[in-house]
């Protein structure tokens, strides 16, 4: 912590002639990084400051990429690990709500942005990356087609004994996607309260009602 | 006078695009948008900016009331041609890197004795009052440049540094849903939605991604330059807002420029 004080105390310009007489290394210019990130935000609208903080799992990643170079495996799982705790169950035990709502939170890519009203509804972004029907030709490739995904995954009963584990899995990874894989692109739409438990129900049933579109 | 063309041809497209089968749809896509562009090359509204950029910047304006025909942009005083493609650049003059907006300002002040601070806070108020004149001027001198291939200067060491501060950046991941830009921008050949992604950690040829700035906007009747650009993608990352012309967003355009070496500059260019 008195470190980190020390470091925002030095104006940009300073730091950048401390490293003049060799080139700077990569950790001088991460310590840049951090005092540019500082000055140069404001907060707007509902979004504060607050968002620039990153948690281990976010602050470990970017470095990776910037690195160019994957997480090594230990500490990939650790990240795994913390974020597996952080998913809260259904209260009722019930995973999957109606599709058909579930089809509408994955259609709306707003909410939460400086633009949106402070407690306005969010969209869950679904059909920005993933296809998941086969009417919805606007999709986006960032991830993968889920179109057919209860099928492709054996589920004919979402309530059956058979089906618990795909149904635990995508509750899982619906809650926070970090805890399967350390550096997913997926924002965490529990964790992150993006969508409550309720609209992750209902994107649930899209996925795994056999009713659903997205089965068909 | 152009505007109704402009929305005539768009609807054209639309219909072509409902008119074909989903598949189809998606792989002519790209096709679509390249062709619409064709269309609209005669008639494209930034054109109006660029006119009224030029008569700025040879207009006496300011407490000076001088022109700007005299601004170094990084090729000597009043030098235009070539300048928007190695921008940002360090300046000697102010000590910083700095793109072609926050140029025109410094230009402002010492040329025509405007307050860079008022400027500043103009500025943040896209496309009105003397932000719409910034525009204009950045629209004319980045039109000279059409046609040419960036080559931003890195020789400088805080070229280099910028270069480095815009890499973390890009891709620094938070806000509410953990993107960076290189959630949408790091690989190549993939779409939100319908849209296209440039991969916009190296070059992304000609005309794509950072040489596709500044552009006209049809789905909202707006000139955007890079500035604005950035503003509105770190909206949709719902991180805070970055200020205008701040370190970020230079180091950002830095990176981005570095990257988009060789790259031909299509500006103005037109978008959906």
């Amino acid at each position: 912590m008195k470190k980190m004080l020390k470091i925002a105390s030095i104006p940009l310009a300073a730091l950048v002639l401390a490293a003049c007489s060799s080139s700077p290394s990569s950790a001088d210019y991460d310590k840049i990084a951090e005092q540019v990130t500082k000055s140069s935000f404001q907060a707007k609208g509902q979004v504060g400051l607050d968002r620039l903080q990153q948690d281990d799992a976010n602050r470990l990643c970017s470095a990776a990429d910037v690195a160019g170079q994957p997480l090594d495996e230990k500490t990939a799982q650790a990240i795994e690990a913390a974020n597996l705790k952080t998913i809260q169950w259904p209260t009722d035990g019930k995973f999957l709500g109606d599709w058909k709502n579930g089809e509408k939170l994955a259609q709306s890519g707003r909410g939460l942005t400086w633009s949106d009203k402070a407690g306005s509804d969010n969209g869950g972004n679904c059909y920005n990356c993933h296809q998941i029907t086969k009417e919805e030709i606007s999709f986006g490739t960032i991830g993968p087609s889920l179109y057919h995904y209860a099928k492709l995954r054996g589920v004919t009963d979402p309530n059956s004994p058979a089906a618990k584990a795909v149904v635990e899995y995508t509750w899982g990874k619906l809650w926070n996607a970090r805890a399967y894989s350390a550096c997913s692109q997926m924002p965490r739409v529990g964790h992150n309260a993006i969508l409550d438990e309720a609209g992750i129900k209902d994107v649930m049933a899209l996925l795994l009602d056999p009713a659903s579109p997205a089965n068909k | 006078m152009k505007k109704p063309m402009v929305q005539r041809q768009v609807l054209a497209a639309a219909v072509l695009l409902a008119a074909m089968g989903a598949a189809q749809a998606q792989d002519a896509t790209a096709e679509g948008i390249a062709k619409y562009r064709e269309m609209l090359q005669d008639g494209n509204p930034a054109e109006l900016f660029e006119m009224k950029g030029e008569e700025l910047w040879k207009q006496k304006r300011g407490p000076k009331n001088a022109t700007l025909e005299k601004c170094d942009l990084g090729k000597g005083p009043g030098v235009i041609k070539g300048a928007f493609v190695e921008l940002p650049r360090y300046f000697a003059d102010t000590g910083r890197v700095q793109d072609l907006e926050t140029r025109l300002i410094t230009c402002m002040e010492t040329l025509q004795g405007f307050k860079s601070e008022d400027l500043y806070k103009a500025a943040a108020n896209y496309g009105k009052g003397e932000s719409a004149n910034l525009v204009a001027v950045t629209t004319y001198v980045a039109t000279a440049s059409k046609g040419m291939d960036f080559a931003l200067p890195q020789a400088n060491e805080k070229e280099k540094t910028m270069y480095e501060v815009g890499k973390r950046l890009f891709f620094a991941r938070g806000g509410a849903h953990d993107f960076a830009c290189s959630t949408c921008h790091g690989v190549d050949g993939q779409r939100i939605r319908l849209q296209d992604l440039p991969n916009l950690t190296k070059n992304p040829g000609d005309g794509v991604g950072f040489a596709a700035w500044p552009a006209y906007r049809v789905s909202n009747s707006e000139m955007w330059t890079m500035q604005k650009r950035l503003n509105d993608c770190y909206r949709q990352q719902r991180f805070p807002e970055p200020k205008f012309g701040s370190d970020a967003t230079i180091a950002l355009a830095v990176y981005m420029g570095v990257n988009s070496k060789g790259a031909e500059s299509i500006v103005p260019s037109i978008k959906r």
